[in-house]
């Protein structure tokens, strides 16, 4: 028998938070570039392709995002890949995080006046350019408090791999527990770690939303 | 390769699929109700006069909106036996939900409360209402016409988020799968049918609280 004492059991998990960061980060990126396709599809001209965007959207943001990780842990072997929980945790997360990021990006790109349009085309840009130059960085700053808060929601939801695998912040602390039998002391540093994570996002968020003045 | 989908398990699998189904339903039905409640009470009591209250509401929220879920649903389930609270997996399952949504609804109904004018409070009490007649009559009811769609979009979200009750063996939809897939060896069917019933319940869910507010909040809800 292994004793553990508190500073045992908070490095160990301080140490396995590095995972929860890296994938929480791994999918921030993967979503964001995921989810500008998904933008340039749900804000098409074509309508076949407003369709395909809104449904992706509804459909992730319909599902239970467990049930979507264990389709692509269970899925992706189907399609010739080796089960691997990392693989299936990030990429699982990254098209959870497109569709909420390509939602987000939406609304800001809505709430722009359609004259930023019609001063891009008269200027003389197509659309791509007007969309690099002028909407997106516009849409772009004011959404950023929503984007901020929901990855404070993607970084809570890194703790769901657990359940598939993924040696992250909780599957350590449910091992830890095993072998300590200190649910207590063990969960409740899960919750103080995840806080220390969330919490100066929350208020970034907050701070963001204060600086920007309402439309 | 060379794998092919099967779905002749399901015949014999609807049954279980259906009452997993009812348990999750159940489940979001008590937290809807518990929750809403436990918020409005919360949210008053952030605009109460004692500093204190005011204090303890917004800590709630903040430990409760800056942690996962899965972990509230252990710290309950596995932390508080340790000193002395022993709870049945669904207590201990529409207790964490209960806890986690009103944390969210609790700032969607404050921010409805603001939004009612105070003249309509003004008014109602120069007609004599009494202060409890005011909120419940004239207050709440306009208050939850403007957050409807905000709760709507909660409730679904916690529904979805139930899934992960599955691992304290609540018997519910994802539970069900769970178990299903462990005696069809048909993972990947097995999740795939469920993850399409809970989007049909999230649809479903929509439809049926849009109605219900029509009826009793009037027309103009969506």
């Amino acid at each position: 028998m292994i004793e553990f004492t508190f500073w045992d059991i908070l490095r160990n998990l301080v140490f396995a938070t590095r995972w929860t960061v890296l994938l929480s980060a791994v999918a921030f990126a993967g979503g964001a570039a995921v989810g500008l396709l998904i933008l340039f599809a749900r804000i098409s001209k074509q309508k076949w392709l407003r369709r395909f965007g809104s449904g992706y959207i509804a459909l992730f943001q319909g599902t239970p995002l467990l049930m979507q990780l264990f389709l692509m842990f269970f899925g992706l072997p189907m399609l010739g890949f080796r089960i691997e929980p990392w693989t299936a945790a990030a990429l699982g997360l990254t098209f959870y995080a497109s569709a909420y990021l390509a939602e987000i990006w939406r609304g800001g790109v809505e709430a722009l006046p359609l004259g930023q349009w019609d001063a891009g085309a008269s200027l003389g840009l197509h659309r791509l350019q007007e969309l690099r130059l002028v909407i997106l960085p516009q849409a772009f700053a004011i959404t950023r408090p929503p984007a901020v808060g929901f990855l404070v929601q993607l970084i809570k939801s890194t703790a769901l791999t657990s359940i598939i695998g993924f040696e992250e912040l909780l599957r350590t602390a449910n091992a830890i527990n095993n072998a300590t039998f200190e649910p207590f002391t063990v969960y409740g540093l899960v919750a103080v770690i995840f806080f220390v994570l969330c919490y100066p996002l929350t208020q970034y968020a907050r701070m963001l939303e204060r600086k920007i003045p309402a439309h | 390769m060379g794998y092919s989908l099967d779905f002749g398990w399901l015949r014999d699998a609807a049954g279980a699929i259906a009452h997993g189904a009812m348990m999750t339903l159940f489940l979001i039905a008590c937290t809807t109700v518990l929750g809403i409640v436990i918020s409005i009470l919360f949210a008053a009591a952030r605009r109460s006069r004692y500093g204190i209250l005011r204090k303890a509401v917004a800590v709630y929220v903040e430990m409760i909106r800056n942690t996962p879920f899965l972990v509230q649903l252990f710290f309950i389930y596995f932390g508080l036996p340790s000193i002395g609270i022993r709870l049945d997996p669904v207590v201990a399952a529409i207790l964490a939900m209960t806890l986690n949504m009103a944390a969210y609804t609790t700032e969607i109904v404050g921010a409805g409360l603001d939004a009612v004018p105070k003249g309509q409070g003004e008014a109602a009490y120069a007609l004599g209402l009494r202060p409890r007649q005011v909120f419940v009559k004239i207050i709440l009811p306009q208050a939850l016409k403007v957050i409807f769609p905000a709760l709507i979009s909660q409730v679904i979200i916690m529904m979805l988020e139930s899934a992960v009750v599955s691992q304290i063996a609540v018997r519910e939809l994802a539970h069900e799968a769970d178990l299903l897939q462990a005696r069809t060896f048909r993972s990947f069917e097995t999740y795939f049918v469920v993850t399409l019933i809970y989007l049909a319940l999230s649809m479903a869910i929509r439809r049926l609280f849009v109605a219900g507010g029509r009826r009793m909040l009037g027309a103009g809800v969506s």
